[in-house]
């Protein structure tokens, strides 16, 4: 490696240091001044909680044993309907593409309920399905299966025709040009609606939460609320956040793997 | 006298669009022989991607007739593009027409092998099209289409896609292979010079609604190969003759 290489190297590394120091400096400054600043009564405690609060309402929970129970059913609710919406939308999707005329009828109407806040539906959930887990799924369909149809169908649409004409030159069926190509060659975007799909579960199983429950982390949030706690609503928050960041993790990680081979 | 192995008789094709009908090819007859290398020229948009598209029974014709010498006629279309699938290796993406017709035995897969290894392409067997050149993979693509073991190859301007240097040596190479292995071919191309120095027979399509206007029957002196006939005299009077009669307005 010449010298130049090394410099430019040195002074990238340099610079990643930095930047990560000044991240970890300032969760440090923004966590201390916040203990301090509720410790000494500037802020309310009542109001803003604190740090070490909020490290004891979580130790109390996990003493309590339901801080695992709040964090699996979640996990459980995310894991059900992101895998439903991933194969329903890849499903549909086939049959969009199969049949021009369905996905005729149905284009506009699929617009429509995209541009529809799914939130405003919940109510209606809650009477049709009850107020149980189902709904909580069926809300976290709602919003991660429209975005993976089309995402997944636009995917379809942009097959290079050139390939298709090929296939069909060897004498390829419909369910061999599916199977051979146009999967395959839209790898990359249903691997990438796989992100987009995790972060759009996650809104709809919190939603769903808020709505009805009787545990997991939106319920948590839910239910401070209501009786006013407030180290018990950070104490979901904070949980919350680690917990979408793992499972946002994980998914990029699936990700890089499966598009390397 | 050799041997006839396809006829196309009277064909005519109009496209029906929103706008109104376009007429892309009227009333064309032409002989094909076994082992025939013919090229069909004419301007851009005349039909000839039609022509070649209609014999591979991807695009229905209007009127007239095909006629095949034999009930299991095989055909091998290669695009202009390459069309190699990324997530194939170079081997399945040779190995493709035959899988998709259902024809993927050992005895088809040696055959490939063979091929691959004849026209050096044995030590990328197992990497994806991205690592190779243009000219590499316009050759896989050839042999893809070779393996199915067609009876006539037909390629539509199969070098457009590479630049001047690359497609003279393609050219050169995809002509040394099609002999060898002994095949006919229809190829169709904008470039008179491919048309003249690699085939046997010129046709002159004339503009839209395209008709035969001349066919030209090539006389070089004996084994040459492409690059070389393009220093003959009879190759400028070839070049001649058909420019004129392409009738280019410039
Ligand atoms: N599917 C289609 N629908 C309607 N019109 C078409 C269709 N395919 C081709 N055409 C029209 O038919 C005519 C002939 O097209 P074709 O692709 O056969 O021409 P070409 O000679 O191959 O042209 P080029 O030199 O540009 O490749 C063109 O005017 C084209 O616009
Ligand atoms: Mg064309």
């Amino acid at each position: 490696m010449s010298n130049e290489a090394k410099a430019f190297l040195k002074k990238e590394k340099r610079f990643n240091l930095l930047v990560h120091i000044t991240q970890i400096f300032m969760i440090v400054l923004i966590l201390a001044l916040w203990e301090i600043l509720s410790r000494y009564g500037i802020i309310s405690k009542f109001i803003f909680s604190s740090p070490s609060l909020i490290l004891e309402t979580i130790k109390s929970l996990f003493l309590e044993g339901t801080l695992f129970n709040h964090i699996f059913t979640t996990l459980f609710e995310t894991i059900i309907a992101f895998v439903l919406g991933i194969l329903l939308g890849l499903i549909i999707a086939v049959i969009l593409y199969s049949f021009k005329f369905i996905a005729r009828v149905f284009e506009p109407f699929l617009t429509l309920i995209n541009s529809l806040p799914k939130v405003a539906l919940g109510p209606i959930l809650i009477i049709w399905i009850g107020a149980n887990t189902k709904s909580i799924i069926a809300m976290a369909l709602l919003i991660n299966l429209i975005v993976s149809i089309i995402s997944i169908y636009t995917g379809f649409l942009n097959t290079d025709y050139n390939k298709i004409k090929l296939l069909k030159s060897f004498g390829a069926d419909k369910i061999q040009i599916l199977k051979k190509l146009i999967i395959p060659s839209s790898y990359q975007t249903i691997i990438s609606s796989l992100k987009l799909n995790i972060s759009m579960t996650l809104i709809g199983v919190i939603m769903g939460e808020f709505l009805v429950s009787k545990a997991g982390l939106g319920y948590l949030i839910m239910y401070g609320t209501q009786v006013f706690n407030l180290n018990l609503v950070m104490s979901g928050i904070f949980l919350l956040l680690i917990f979408s960041y793992i499972l946002y993790k994980i998914i990029n990680l699936i990700e890089k793997r499966l598009i390397k081979n | 006298m050799k041997n006839n192995i396809l006829q196309i008789k009277n064909l005519s094709k109009s496209y029906y669009t929103k706008n109104g009908e376009i007429k892309a090819i009227e009333n064309i007859s032409l002989e094909i022989n076994e082992g025939d290398f013919i090229a069909v020229v004419g301007s851009s948009g005349c039909g000839k991607s039609t022509l070649l598209s209609i014999i591979a029974a991807l695009e229905e014709k209007s009127a007239g007739e095909i006629i095949f010498n034999k009930k299991d006629f095989v055909i091998g279309y290669m695009l202009q593009d390459d069309a190699l699938f990324d997530w194939l290796t170079i081997k399945d993406n040779a190995l493709l027409g035959l899988e998709i017709k259902h024809l993927k035995n050992s005895k088809n897969i040696e055959y490939v092998d063979q091929l691959l290894k004849t026209y050096d392409l044995d030590n990328f067997k197992l990497k994806y099209p991205k690592e190779l050149s243009g000219g590499m993979k316009q050759r896989v693509s050839l042999i893809r289409t070779l393996a199915i073991q067609p009876d006539i190859l037909l390629l539509d301007e199969p070098f457009s896609a590479l630049d001047y240097q690359t497609r003279l040596a393609v050219s050169e190479d995809v002509y040394k292979i099609i002999k060898k292995e002994n095949k006919t071919v229809i190829m169709v191309t904008h470039d008179l010079a491919e048309a003249i120095s690699l085939a046997d027979k010129v046709v002159v399509l004339s503009k839209r609604p395209s008709k035969i206007k001349t066919i030209y029957n090539m006389k070089f002196p004996n084994n040459l190969t492409p690059i070389l006939k393009r220093q003959t005299k009879e190759f400028n009077m070839y070049y001649e003759q058909i420019w004129k009669d392409l009738d280019v307005v410039v």
